[in-house]
């Protein structure tokens, strides 16, 4: 579908990383989720893998300024978004995807996704378009003025994504998308990814290295908040050995990483 | 409006064989953007297969407009993002409603107790403002936590929502009850103004908590054991209210910035 392309969104960009974190320390409750994480993401799909507890969620927490970092820098599309700052200019450009995503259940898809197009400010005129085009991204545009109780988990998920992108942001925050997806839609879901990431920063919290090899073009890795790896799927392959578990040489590449990690952790 | 192109050029630009240097197909298309009559001198110099070729094609586009989905008719879809809000404050604000009607008829009843409705007063939108921001009761939250919207202007849009019902209601029941209508309705807005400026520091829920429960604590507890009213409430007292008002709610709008982000406080 075509749209026209506005003269600030061909502008060059005057920072050199969409996402900026140094030193990153973030807290879930009392606990210290993320602890002195250096990130730096650029365009393209980056894939965020770890274990459970790494503090993946909490991570996509902060980045999406839902939460105040407890220390470190972090910035977003060039601008500081840890202390007092303004955040609203920062959140124009944001799509976020939390990984339990509440919704109000007598909303159509429509409604839904056109209140969080209003709540992230987008002109009045632009809204019905955008929220159309969207919805029609993600595939449910048979099922747009079906109320969100009666979509189906997979659905829901999809419904999510089309409030994340709703805005053409500029970063894009996943977390967990493709939970509850069918392999069908898990293939239309990765084409659309390689899609969004072709002008825009896309971070995709998942558990499935497949999907990460196959539809990103960067692999991150965190454990126990702090960066393990950051490289190419192609490089992630090579990582692993025989001996390494996992079914898939991209398997054995993260499960390699890992105990690495573990082993130099525990020196 | 530049002039318009040579016809001779348009000729040109119309066939595909004819050679054309760049620059002069520029000028000739951004002139064509903006002038339908040069457009139609276009459409007349294209050969006949072109023009079958176009005459199929808005014949399928036609076709599939007519085929295809209906478009959606435009509603006023600035109602829908409050109707959620409506649904889920209904019950709190009928018992408060229904708490100030009990007062006002308590009053009528009892003459030798102080005036119920100006002592609930102060906490009657207490419990309407803590369920509008609270993490629990909108599951929408994370997602709206993080969009430029969220904020103090939200929750004051809510808290308006709010006092919309509040207020009225407290009119109506101080002029039922034959009490100043300035000693009930500033320390309503005193203590939602309070709740907002407590609530960006330990969230609007907890605040909205203490504040009320210090209310019924000090001031109404002694005051239906004494059967006097207090002090805070007489006549005269209009003023405090006011400046207090005025300054928690400048206080308030100075801490925006703590409403911006998820806290675990709400």
């Amino acid at each position: 579908m075509m749209r026209t392309v506005s003269a600030d969104e061909t502008a060059p960009t005057t920072h050199p990383w969409a996402v900026h974190a140094e030193e990153l320390r973030v807290r879930a409750g009392r606990h210290l989720a993320v602890d002195g994480l250096d990130l730096a993401l650029g365009t393209g799909v980056h894939g965020l893998l770890g274990p459970n507890g790494a503090g993946k969620t909490t991570l996509m927490r902060a980045l999406a300024t839902v939460v105040k970092p407890a220390g470190g820098r972090l910035t977003l599309l060039g601008e500081a978004v840890d202390g007092r700052a303004d955040l609203r200019r920062v959140r124009r450009g944001l799509g976020y995807l939390p990984q339990q995503f509440g919704f109000y259940p007598r909303f159509t898809v429509r409604e839904f996704v056109e209140y969080m197009a209003w709540l992230k400010e987008m002109p009045k005129a632009a809204v019905p378009g955008a929220v159309q085009r969207a919805i029609d991204r993600v595939g449910l545009t048979a099922k747009a003025g079906a109320r969100m109780k009666t979509l189906s988990g997979g659905m829901l998920r999809r419904a999510g994504i089309a409030q994340a992108i709703v805005n053409d942001p500029a970063v894009l925050l996943l977390d967990e998308p493709t939970v509850g997806l069918d392999p069908e839609q898990r293939l239309d879901f990765r084409e659309l990814l390689r899609d969004l990431g072709v002008d825009s920063c896309v971070l995709v919290s998942t558990h499935l290295v497949e999907d990460v090899v196959v539809a990103c073009t960067d692999v991150v890795l965190i454990n126990e908040g702090r960066l393990v790896y950051q490289g190419t799927p192609d490089d992630l392959v090579t990582r692993g050995g025989q001996g390494d578990a996992g079914d898939s040489a991209a398997e054995r590449g993260y499960s390699a990483l890992l105990r690495r990690h573990r082993a130099e952790a525990g020196r | 409006m530049t002039t318009h192109p040579n016809p001779t050029v348009i000729t040109r630009y119309a066939d595909p064989a004819a050679d054309l240097d760049e620059v002069t197909v520029w000028a000739v298309e951004v002139h064509l953007e903006g002038c339908a009559d040069c457009r139609a001198l276009v459409a007349g110099s294209t050969a006949d297969d072109t023009r079958a070729l176009l005459a199929r094609v808005a014949a399928g586009i036609d076709d599939g407009i007519t085929t295809g989905p209906a478009p959606e008719r435009r509603r006023s879809w600035s109602a829908t993002p409050q109707r959620w809000l409506v649904w889920h404050l209904v019950p709190w604000l009928t018992m408060t409603v229904g708490v100030l009607a009990c007062a006002v008829l308590l009053q009528a009843l009892t003459p030798g107790l102080p005036s119920l409705v100006s002592l609930l007063a102060p906490v009657a939108p207490l419990p309407g403002v803590a369920i509008a921001w609270s993490r629990r009761h909108d599951p929408a939250w994370e997602l709206i936590a993080g969009t430029p919207a969220a904020g103090l202007t939200m929750l004051l849009r809510r808290t308006a929502a709010v006092l919309a019902v509040v207020v009225p209601a407290l009119a109506l029941a101080s002029d039922r009850a034959g009490i100043s209508l300035a000693l009930t309705l500033l320390p309503c807005l005193a203590f939602t103004a309070a709740t907002i400026a407590l609530g960006a520091f330990v969230g609007v829920r907890r605040a909205a908590l203490g504040l009320g429960t210090a209310w019924a604590l000090a001031v109404i507890m002694p005051a239906v054991v004494t059967a006097e009213l207090p002090v805070v409430l007489r006549a005269g007292s209009s003023p405090g209210w006011a400046l207090l008002t005025l300054t928690l709610a400048g206080f308030a709008l100075l801490r925006a910035d703590n409403f911006r982000r998820l806290s675990s406080h709400n």
